[in-house]
């Protein structure tokens, strides 16, 4: 936990800046509009943490989002009474989507950096190809309440921090991290190295299927509603201080990584900042983290227990 | 309006470039850019200044002039068909280009990849499908890409068309394809232009300066002096957007409106709806939205609604999710709109050029707006959210089925 402390500092510091440049931030409407718009995204980054720190990666979560989006307002085309069925089946896209991804990865030994951008390649041709790159239908108001409602916003978020957090902090949290920490070894001492990685992309699917609840909910249809979101999740997952390469870190920091992201988008907003920018701080942060990981540090540092590689 | 996906660029370490890489038009220079961002940092500064930045590179003043002209100009032609209408036609012979029927029409499209060319696209098939002198109609899809477009466009020249229809990607880089065409076959290019007089006719509506100055104008009556108006554009450097933008300027700088920003929203739902709760945050209130494009008006009126504030002063488009809010809602709107129905305009000139009859030179088609006035004459709650009012198509076959609508 000690290695997370940088980013809550950060994420600190960047609230009190927003705070600063606008008070409204400061009464209980700013601020959970804030948690609302960020809500995805610590999503999206809480199932792409599942999947980094088992030493892989997943880059068709912007896809999966834009597809689920348009899908479930194909489907339900404006129709109350189709909400829940389609929520269902969005959760069900999902989670197959994360199982092909890590049954692929696993079994088939195609690294996942290959698969996943695959898999990206392929839902956003076959979206391009259903809807021709226009969306049709609506989503229904109840559809739409939880994405746009802030009380089930962060209700939804608090309980997949809270889930995320309960499954680290269980077998299958340390068996992840142990496989991404050194496959062998944990193979070695029984671990189950196929199933957790597989699990992991299930995860990562199942987050991705939330979050383009919370975003379909938001904003309503569009066809770029995921554009360029793996990015956002992986930098937020850097910035939490969770090694690529797997092993290392804790979701709860990637989690707050997210939250930090979604900050500094929103005071460079504040300052009047070009949004073009976002997709410059989100370059800088990647290289800049793990360069910085990469990079020896002069001093010695406290060897945490089972932490194979402290200094790499 | 195609973007690299931003990862991809990022991975290829060179993220730095990823705002230059966000079209592949011609892009502004740095300057403007910043120059439009610097306008919108200075939120709580006096409201002297209108806040609207330096004029767009693209703005010609005799453009601007004679669009803002047009507007109140009596088009020509049928009263219930605007797409076969034009304003101040200058008629050319198309005498050289008579042939007897069995036509073979051919159509080299930029792209369907947006609700505006879906709508369009299907309103020119169906046009093609009402006359029995088409035999055949042979159509490409570009899908965005200059480079497919010009192979395209030589693919088609070379299959015994008996006239071309084009729908440029871009401007300049269409041009010399466009040019060998006119060599080859009579050419008719709508929507974006080229540079070059060569296709018998060039068809649009009357442009972006009138598009917006229509919503600005707007705004100047709607919203009392020293009010505080948010411009959300697309994206910079698109010529289309930029003589939008540029006219809306020209409008706001000679009024006592405050322009407390200009933001880029990318014609994203998410991040538009992001950018007016952060204005709606600082400002606590605004007194009316400017848009170059009416896509994600919608979620700049959510923006509002979710922010528990009235809903000032909107300018949208002729899409059914926007007009169905605003009568819901009342709101205080305007609609611009840059018809499709220009999509069925090509085929009837291609008809009358290989028939021989005259054609106008520049076919400029009317392009009116949707007002409290007329809303419920476009108002079609049974047609999707997207569907684009003014396709012109209600009177076609298949309509609404084809276009995605309900009986």
């Amino acid at each position: 936990m000690r290695r997370a402390l940088p980013i809550f500092a950060v994420l600190a510091a960047l609230l009190v800046a927003i705070a600063v440049a606008n008070p409204f931030f400061l009464e209980p409407a700013g601020f959970f509009a804030f948690v609302k718009r960020a809500a995805p995204l610590v999503i999206l980054a809480a199932g792409q943490y599942f999947v980094i720190v088992s030493g892989e990666f997943d880059l068709s979560v912007g896809s999966l989002v834009t597809v689920e989006v348009v899908v479930a307002a194909r489907l339900i085309d404006g129709d109350e009474a189709a909400t829940w069925p389609v929520l269902a089946l969005v959760i069900v896209i999902g989670l197959l989507v994360g199982l092909v991804n890590g049954a692929v990865t696993t079994l088939l030994r195609v690294p996942s950096f290959i698969t996943t951008l695959g898999m990206m390649l392929v839902l956003s041709g076959a979206v391009f190809l259903w809807t021709g790159g226009a969306p049709r239908g609506a989503l229904s108001q109840a559809f739409r309440v939880f994405g746009r409602d802030t009380l089930w916003s962060t209700l939804i978020l608090l309980a997949v921090g809270v889930a995320a957090a309960l499954i680290m902090r269980a077998d299958f949290g340390r068996t992840l991290i142990a496989t991404g920490d050194n496959e062998r070894a944990a193979a070695l001492s029984g671990v189950r190295v196929t199933r957790a990685r597989i699990l992991a992309f299930v995860l990562s699917g199942l987050a991705a299927a939330v979050a383009g609840i919370l975003l379909g909910g938001f904003a309503g249809v569009s066809a770029q509603v995921g554009q360029g979101l793996e990015f956002s999740a992986i930098t937020a997952v850097v910035l939490g201080g969770v090694a690529l390469g797997g092993g290392r870190g804790s979701v709860v920091a990637a989690m707050a990584g997210a939250l930090t992201l979604e900050a500094l988008f929103t005071l460079l907003n504040l300052y009047g900042i070009s949004g073009a920018l976002e997709f410059t701080v989100q370059g800088v942060i990647i290289i800049a983290a793990v360069a910085a990981g990469a990079v020896r540090l002069p001093f010695p540092l406290t060897p945490r227990k089972g932490d194979a590689h402290v200094a790499s | 309006m195609s973007r690299p996906k931003p990862f991809l660029v990022a991975l290829a370490g060179l993220a730095l470039l990823a705002a230059a890489c966000t079209s592949d038009k011609p892009a502004t220079t740095a300057t403007q850019a910043a120059t439009s961002a610097g306008a919108s940092a200075a939120p709580s500064s006096a409201a002297s200044a209108a806040g609207t930045g330096e004029q767009s590179k693209f703005f010609v003043q005799a453009d601007y002039d004679a669009q803002l002209a047009m507007r109140t100009k009596t088009a020509q032609g049928p009263a219930d068909k605007p797409w076969e209408q034009a304003i101040d036609p200058q008629m050319v012979s198309t005498s050289q280009y008579k042939k007897s029927g069995g036509y073979h029409l051919c159509f080299s499209n930029a792209a369907v990849n947006n609700p505006w060319r879906q709508v369009g696209w299907k309103s020119m098939q169906a046009e093609v499908a009402l006359h029995k002198e088409f035999t055949t109609f042979t159509a490409l899809d570009a899908e965005g890409k200059d480079d497919k477009q010009i192979s395209d466009i030589a693919e088609l020249t070379g299959k015994g068309c008996d006239a071309l229809i084009v729908s440029p990607n871009t401007t300049a880089t269409l041009t010399p394809a466009v040019k060998a065409a006119c060599g080859k076959l009579p050419v008719i290019v709508f929507d974006r232009g080229v540079e070059t007089d060569c296709p018998v006719t060039f068809i649009n509506p009357i442009g972006g300066y009138a598009f917006g100055a229509d919503g600005a104008e707007f705004l100047v009556e709607k919203v009392p002096a020293g009010g505080k108006v948010l411009a959300l554009r697309i994206l910079p450097g698109v010529d289309v957007l930029e003589t939008r933008w540029s006219a809306a300027k020209a409008t706001f700088d000679k009024s006592r409106l405050q322009v407390v920003g200009v933001e880029f929203t990318d014609g994203d739902a998410a991040k538009t709806k992001s950018i007016v709760s952060d204005y709606i945050a600082r400002h606590g209130k605004l007194d009316g939205v400017w848009m170059d494009a009416g896509a994600t008006a919608v979620a700049a009126v959510e923006a509002f609604e979710d922010a528990g504030v009235p809903v000032p002063a909107m300018v949208g488009e002729d899409q059914q999710d926007f007009l169905q809010k605003w009568k819901q809602n009342n709101l205080t709107a305007i609609a611009p709109t840059y018809p499709t129905y220009q999509w069925r305009t090509p085929v009837i000139a291609a008809l009358k050029i290989l028939k021989g009859e005259e054609v106008p030179k520049t076919w400029k088609l009317p392009q009116p707006k949707i007002t409290a006035e007329n809303l419920d004459t476009y108002l079609q709650p049974n047609m999707p959210p997207l569907h684009y009012a003014l396709c012109g198509c209600e009177s076609l076959p298949g309509f609404p089925e084809t276009w995605g609508g309900k009986k």
